[in-house]
């Protein structure tokens, strides 16, 4: 008899240790707790605001600011993301409240170009520059002197 | 001279000079809002602070946006620990009174703050007339574009946001953009 009871006993210690949450008296509800989707969630979460401004700061992303604001902000694109809006929906709620300026990375259309273009064509500048100039160089080879015998 | 070489060199400065232009006439600091001409986004705020008669709110009221349509509302966020806050409180408060009976409704929204910390800076200032609210999470903030405290919108009794202003708001430009919201929804503009 006192066998079958430290037996039981110990049964029910180890099914309450694999389930830690019901020891700390939370809630042991699956719905709630969901790491793979949750994991995701952030993943997904960090990539967008790591792509939007932080308003308060000088050039960080919300993925990189610790302020108030930043932290704010990500909260609402983890709040957006989880009821099913894509990134671009996300991003776009941001446009339509800060403007552009909001997004890390200019969109590619008008006056943007120019910081897309420029960096190509000064390097392509550059190398015909270069081109040119050894072109030059190597059709006048310098004249040497001849000797005097 | 050889105008090859001059047509070259000004190719690669004009385009230099026309971009430190541009850019140099640009405040960076000042961050061009898309929301004036759209509608307000909606909110639902919780009175903390309750202002004096006759613009009193009881504390725990709510006051929301769709509730003041056809009227004026000037929606200013604030904080305890913003200085700028300061220059402009006892105008905006004065303003606030100003307008009493008539169809404007002013409300101070505390940004990043504590409601404790908002209530003392009230009293300190020497109390404000029209209630202040909570904006937990900042969801309005954020609604509105907010960069930073104190910014003031101005809603239209259309419910279009028709101006914002960025940093202290002078009294004698409120009362003009009221007014002229109050004339544009046919509404008198003097007591």
């Amino acid at each position: 008899m006192r066998r079958a009871i430290l037996v039981a006993w110990l049964i029910a210690v180890a099914t309450l240790a694999s389930r830690p949450n019901v020891l700390a008296g939370q809630s042991n509800d699956t719905a709630a707790y969901r790491p793979g989707k949750d994991s995701v969630l952030e993943a997904r979460t960090s990539a967008v605001a790591a792509q939007l401004r932080c308003p308060v700061c000088q050039g960080l992303s919300l993925q990189d600011s610790p302020s108030e604001l930043a932290q704010s902000m990500r909260a609402v694109v983890r709040d957006q993301l989880a009821q099913g809006k894509s990134p671009e929906e996300v991003k776009a709620y941001f446009v339509s409240k800060y403007g552009e300026w909001i997004l890390l990375a200019p969109k590619a259309s008008g006056f943007n170009l120019i910081a897309y273009a420029a960096p190509i064509l000064i390097v392509l500048a550059g190398v015909v520059g270069i081109f040119v100039a050894v072109r030059r160089w190597t059709s006048n080879p310098p004249v040497i002197p001849e000797s005097p015998e | 001279m050889n105008w090859r070489r001059a047509g070259f060199a000004a190719l690669c400065v004009v385009p230099v000079i026309l971009l430190f232009r541009h850019g140099l006439t640009q405040d960076p600091r000042e961050i061009p809002s898309p929301l004036p001409g759209k509608v307000a986004p909606r909110f639902s705020l919780s009175v903390f602070a309750p202002g004096q008669p006759p613009l009193a709110r009881p504390v725990g009221d709510t006051i929301r946006l769709a509730d003041l349509r056809g009227k004026v509302v000037v929606l200013n966020f604030w904080a305890s620990w913003c200085l700028s806050c300061r220059d402009e409180h006892a105008g905006l408060s004065e303003v606030a009174r100003f307008y009493a009976g008539r169809p404007v409704t002013f409300v101070g929204s505390l940004y990043q703050d504590t409601p404790s910390a908002g209530t003392a800076w009230i009293s300190e200032m020497g109390g404000q007339s029209y209630p202040s609210v909570l904006d937990p999470r900042s969801h309005t903030a954020i609604d509105y574009g907010l960069y930073g405290v104190p910014e003031t919108f101005f809603i239209g009794a259309d419910g279009r946001i028709a101006r914002k202003i960025a940093g202290p708001a002078p009294p004698s430009a409120v009362q003009k953009i009221v007014d002229s919201l109050l004339a544009a929804a046919g509404a008198p503009t003097a007591p």
